[in-house]
């Protein structure tokens, strides 16, 4: 797959795309469905899951499948959102990055660390989440625990949520401003231009591996199959 | 439920409730602890009037039966036998007597309710101009949010249908000018019902009484916490409520219910909002990055964008 005629990349594979879709619609169920039990002029959000009692009982058990398919991407992507040395520099350059002057910008990894703290809010916000929802989850749940026990969930539910909702917002909004981001996650590769411009240090370690060099989706294929089958598998899990 | 009263208060909704029939007089039910002989009529004229039949329990050695409020008992005998200052006769040598003191657990009908407070249904919890909190089972989705809400620890959500109930104070009854069956069942009067500044001025009389009797610490439950209550106690010790059960000293709407449902709703959901719209006019105002082209990122020059030619002819 060349877009424009431009070689291209992978940067996430089919695995890690599904597991963001997915993640993605049980969030937006869940934070609809949570903001209408949170506050009254969002109530008709609980049409979304078929009225207001079904979108009581469905909310926690969407809300478990998100938390199990967050581990899974949450593990997967450690280690690229580990704090770098230019990071530090990038961020005091935000003034550069929401103005659109990337060129000024230190190189950094394959996530910047607006990414990266969209990443560390939510590990923060979602295993949050499943504890006080838990401790809130009637009738399965709830009556194991003592009521001022679940008015502090309830109250931390909401703050958590609030937080996840708006990294949420940060994080969609990041994805329409940076043109070339939506093409990782639905088709899983983007330019070589893109990469070099935007992740630099991403771009040159992929650069070593011969099939993301070659550019090209089937190139990459045909690479899988031949020599480096193995190496390439590990990779597109990523 | 009976919707032709007036109702003052609806859960989840944030305008003001209909105010036309404001002249409503406010009703009360009082409950002197200290005439309370334990017979458990108003726990069976509750189950009759209201129909509910409850799973027949086991004895667990005490008076208490069933040993707590459930969705299908909306009122509970609680007996506790303490240790009290001697009062009344002339035996000045003992200094301690044995009492029991029995009180009818259920619904307060607060004054400012934390159920409904909590409650994240439209409609599901109302309060009347006469007092009463009501429970729309119909509008119930079975959270139990009002479980959280509530300062005595008062409404059950049932095993069979996943909806919250209490103590209703029969508004039923009410409503066409009855008093509650509990009430009507009560052989020693020791519940009455009546419009609130009657039963306050019973109690008061009642408190005399007691105190004329020795009980320099009688008194009248009617928690200013909660803005008051439309189910009133004489007690005793009212000094010390906990020694009626448990019965709340001071309660009041938990301060962490009220972050939860107050002030965070505006503030969270206008955060929300903002950040969705300073996201919006970015992109207006400074527009997006650009997917960067082969020349701006390789140079002119430079044939990157094409597969190399070495690689087409090994293709």
């Amino acid at each position: 797959m060349n877009f424009r005629k431009q070689k291209t990349m992978l940067r996430y594979g089919p695995g890690t795309r599904a597991n963001h879709w997915a993640m993605a619609g049980a969030f937006i169920l869940l934070a609809l469905s949570g903001l209408a039990f949170f506050h009254p002029p969002f109530f008709f959000f609980t049409d979304m899951l078929g009225g207001p009692v079904w979108s009581r009982i469905l909310h926690p058990f969407i809300g478990v499948v998100l938390f199990v398919l967050f581990v899974i991407i949450a593990v997967r992507q450690l280690k690229y959102n580990l704090l770098m040395k230019n990071d530090v520099q990038w961020m005091r350059q935000m003034g550069d990055v929401l103005n659109n002057r990337d060129e000024k910008l230190p190189p950094i990894g394959k996530y910047n660390p607006g990414q990266k703290m969209v990443y560390w809010a939510l590990i923060l916000c979602i295993p949050v989440l499943l504890i006080t929802g838990v401790i809130m989850w009637r009738p399965w749940f709830a009556g194991f625990f003592p009521i001022p026990l679940i008015r502090v969930a309830s109250l931390v539910h909401a703050l958590a949520a609030f937080i996840a909702i708006a990294t949420i917002i940060v994080h969609v909004y990041a994805a329409i401003w940076v043109k070339g981001s939506i093409k990782a996650m639905t088709r899983g590769r983007v330019t070589h231009a893109w990469a070099k411009h935007h992740h630099p240090l991403w771009y040159e370690e992929e650069m070593k591996d011969p099939s993301q060099r070659a550019g090209d989706e089937n190139a990459s294929e045909r690479d899988t199959t031949s020599h480096h089958g193995d190496r390439h598998d590990s990779r597109t899990s990523g | 439920m009976i919707n032709s009263q007036n109702i003052v208060a609806r859960s989840a909704t944030t305008l003001p409730a209909p105010h036309a029939r404001d002249n409503v007089v406010e009703v009360a039910k009082l409950i002197d602890v200290s005439k309370c002989i334990g017979c458990k009529a108003c726990q069976v004229a509750c189950m009759e009037w209201n129909d509910l039949r409850d799973d027949v329990g086991e004895c667990h050695g005490v008076y208490d039966n069933p040993m707590d409020l459930t969705a299908e008992s909306w009122t509970v005998m609680r007996f506790n036998e303490v240790e009290t200052d001697f009062v009344g006769g002339d035996d000045v040598s003992r200094e301690k007597e044995l009492s029991w003191l029995i009180r009818k657990d259920g619904c307060m009908h607060c004054a400012e309710p934390g159920c409904l407070e909590a409650c994240p249904a439209p409609g599901a919890i109302v309060q009347y101009a006469n007092g009463i909190v009501d429970f729309d089972s119909n509008n119930c989705i079975g959270c139990g949010y009002c479980i959280t809400g509530c300062p005595f620890n008062i409404p059950r959500i049932s095993e069979k249908d996943s909806k919250s109930y209490k103590c209703t104070l029969c508004s039923d009854r009410v409503n066409v000018g009855l008093e509650p069956a509990c009430v009507k069942a009560c052989p020693t009067n020791c519940i009455e019902f009546g419009s609130k500044k009657d039963m306050l001025a019973r109690a008061d009389k009642r408190v005399n009484d007691l105190k004329e009797r020795g009980y320099e610490h009688a008194g009248i439950y009617d928690p200013a916490g909660v803005g008051g209550t439309h189910v009133m106690y004489v007690l005793h010790h009212s000094d010390e409520p906990g020694l009626y059960s448990g019965l709340a000293k001071d309660p009041r709407i938990s301060p962490v219910v009220g972050a939860w449902k107050g002030i965070t709703k505006p503030i969270m959901s206008a955060i929300l909002g903002i950040t969705a719209f300073a996201g919006f006019f970015h992109y207006i105002t400074k527009g997006p990055k650009e997917e960067p082209t082969d020349e701006e990122v390789f140079g002119e020059g430079d044939d990157h964008h094409r597969v190399s030619r070495e690689e087409e002819h090994r293709s």
